[in-house]
């Protein structure tokens, strides 16, 4: 692999792994605030994506109104599943609740597979298709957009959740549901604004990665899973290492794919994400009984 | 409750349940399902695997399908690109496949709850890429046609009517062996620990030991559920293996009531009928629909929908009993 070639994969990994980030950042924020990991966190990426391929292209919506709606769309479904769903299944175990969350996004992909088919669209570009050189590199300006959206989103994550009073709360009910409880924060409330917010995120990853690397009514189910294993590198707790997380992961396989494997060809890439989240879980298998433990 | 005197209701219902069994396959009865029934007597088989792990050590496992998946393949491939005796195949794969389990299990359940879900689920992911990918073997994507049938001296299973007995023998075996290992001194540490590993260690269970070997357990069941599935198909693809796959298995268990090795039949048969039968007649809504019904039972039935119905047959039992004592 050369320098140029190098520095190729490291942008291509970047980009991936904004997305992960973006996604992972959902799973972070419904788990950190109600201890539920949301299986069908996959699937609002993939309504972000798909929405705005048919308000902009088959409706013939101007692109920002059309990204904006997606987006508003994608948050309300999530809120929409965590009220009749979630809200609902009270007495519910964990193992039920993690089979609930996977009926919905069964739910989604099947309505979805259906009012939009099984094959691959492409939403507009936000800007132009030409490919930026960049030290001995080509960067396409989808790319850009897709990184700087994250890092956008991730700080205005991090002011919404340390300098809002919404954001504190939300902060209150990861640390201690009961403590919050006490002191009159509605953990409900925060429950569906947390469920919202991991939708809203999803869906900008879906808006901002659909025309770069096209999207179809299934591409939430590795989506999810890599979105998972970044929140998995972050811990579940930090979003700021759950997007680090994300970027590693993007980097990683990026890199893996550009290596001469041998008989372990490309073909392997989703592969590398799934064992580096099971070294991860074995890893710290210790910390995270004792998490358990505690909550 | 579990420890609960086995009435003559009990033994009813499960001569019941064989006369019915036994029926089955005659064409004045069923016989137009009974390549239904065989895959329900398959899925039965993981179940069972299933529920001993989740219902009685409280753990889950959203990778099964991988097990399954290891039992088909080392079968398909060992008996047809080998042609090694199937039989012998099936005793190799189940043996390996267990091995296999055995390795992961010390690692894999240090974690527990969500973790573990999610690590079971990697698992059962890496193994399905490995069926696709290692085309050199497995066929790829495609599969690959043409394995034996299974045969004792001259008779060969080559009737879906022979084959249907060769399944429920083997499914009605492990549950016989379940139920005894459930009501055994091993099924007393399992409930232990399904209450309190803190506890069950405290009196000198070795918790970890238990759960990898009800793994291990779960996993040769599943091998030879899968051993059963090639040789009665002659087919083996990934696509039975994938995701969806262990999710509905999973689902079976839970329908099954979890803590009930003869609930697995249950939940194995609800859910094939449901997806392989009733679902169709929705055509390409039958997904959405699948998702719609698995989220309505965890909501209104999170224990699952057998120990609902049981309590249900056992309070109209409990009136009727009463009555009989007035009158």
């Amino acid at each position: 692999m050369s320098a140029d070639q190098f520095v190729q994969y490291l942008i291509s990994g970047l980009t991936q792994g904004s997305i992960y980030a973006l996604v992972g950042l959902g799973f972070t924020i419904i788990y950190a605030v109600t201890r539920i990991i949301n299986f069908a966190q996959g699937e609002f990426v993939m309504l972000g994506g798909m929405l705005s391929f048919t308000l902009a292209i088959s409706a013939g919506l101007h692109l920002v109104p059309a990204l904006l709606l997606s987006v508003l769309i994608a948050t309300a479904m999530g809120a929409i599943m965590y009220l009749l769903a979630i809200r609902t299944a009270k007495r519910a175990s964990a193992v039920s609740l993690i089979i609930l969350t996977i009926g919905a996004a069964i739910f989604i992909r099947g309505i979805a597979g259906e009012l939009w088919g099984v094959d691959f669209v492409r939403p507009p570009f936000f800007t132009g298709r030409e490919s930026i050189s960049f030290l001995g590199a080509y960067i396409h300006p989808q790319a850009l957009w897709i990184i700087g959206t994250t890092i956008v989103v991730t700080i205005l994550l991090h002011l919404f959740l340390s300098y809002t009073m919404v954001g504190k709360a939300l902060k209150a009910c990861a640390i201690s549901p009961r403590a919050a409880g006490l002191v009159g924060i509605d953990a409900k409330a925060m429950a569906l604004i947390a469920f919202a917010i991991a939708a809203a995120l999803g869906a900008i990853g879906g808006v901002v990665m659909a025309p770069l690397t096209l999207t179809a009514y299934n591409v939430g189910v590795m989506l999810g899973l890599k979105g998972f294993v970044a929140a998995s590198i972050g811990g579940f707790k930090n979003p700021l290492a759950t997007v680090a997380g994300g970027i590693v992961l993007g980097i990683v396989e990026s890199l893996a794919v550009g290596v001469d494997w041998g008989p372990f060809t490309s073909s392997y890439k989703d592969a590398i994400a799934l064992v580096v989240l099971l070294l991860i879980l074995i890893l710290r298998s210790g910390r995270l009984a004792a998490e358990e433990r505690e909550s | 409750m579990l420890a609960k005197i086995k009435s003559k209701w009990t033994y009813l219902a499960i001569a019941a349940l064989l006369v019915f069994l036994i029926l089955v396959p005659f064409d004045w009865f069923l016989g137009q399902y009974k390549g239904l029934a065989i895959f329900i007597g398959i899925s039965t088989m993981v179940t069972v695997g299933l529920c001993l792990l989740m219902g009685y050590t409280g753990q889950v496992s959203l990778g099964q399908a991988a097990f399954y998946g290891l039992g088909a393949y080392f079968s398909a491939v060992l008996s047809k690109t080998y042609d090694v005796n199937p039989w012998l195949a099936m005793l190799i794969a189940a043996i390996a496949t267990g091995g296999f389990a055995y390795v992961i299990g010390y690692p894999i359940f240090r974690l527990r709850g969500n973790y573990l879900a999610m690590a079971t689920l990697g698992l059962g992911l890496i193994m399905w890429i490995l069926f696709r990918q290692l085309s050199q073997f497995t066929g790829g994507p495609d599969g690959m046609a043409g394995i034996p049938y299974l045969s004792i001296g001259s008779f060969v299973f080559d009737t879906s009517f022979k084959r249907y007995f060769l399944v429920w023998f083997f499914c009605l075996a492990i549950l016989l062996i379940s139920q005894n290992i459930v009501q055994s001194r091993t099924g007393r540490a399992l409930r232990a620990i399904h209450g309190s590993e803190a506890a069950a260690e405290s009196i000198g269970i070795n918790v970890a030991q238990f759960k990898v070997k009800i793994f291990v357990l779960s996993a040769v069941y599943a091998s030879l559920a899968g051993s059963l599935f090639v040789h009665h198909l002659r087919f083996v693809s990934p696509q039975p293996f994938d995701f969806l796959a262990s999710v509905k298995l999973v689902v079976m268990a839970v329908i099954g009531g979890l803590a009930s090795v003869w609930g697995a039949i249950f939940g194995a048969g609800t859910t094939r009928i449901l997806s392989d039968e009733l679902l169709l007649s929705f055509g390409e809504w039958d997904i959405a629909i699948y998702g719609l019904i698995l989220m309505l039972v965890m909501i209104f039935t999170p224990e699952g929908l057998f120990v609902k119905l049981k309590d249900v047959f056992g309070r109209l039992r409990l009136r009727h009993s009463e009555r009989g004592a007035e009158s």
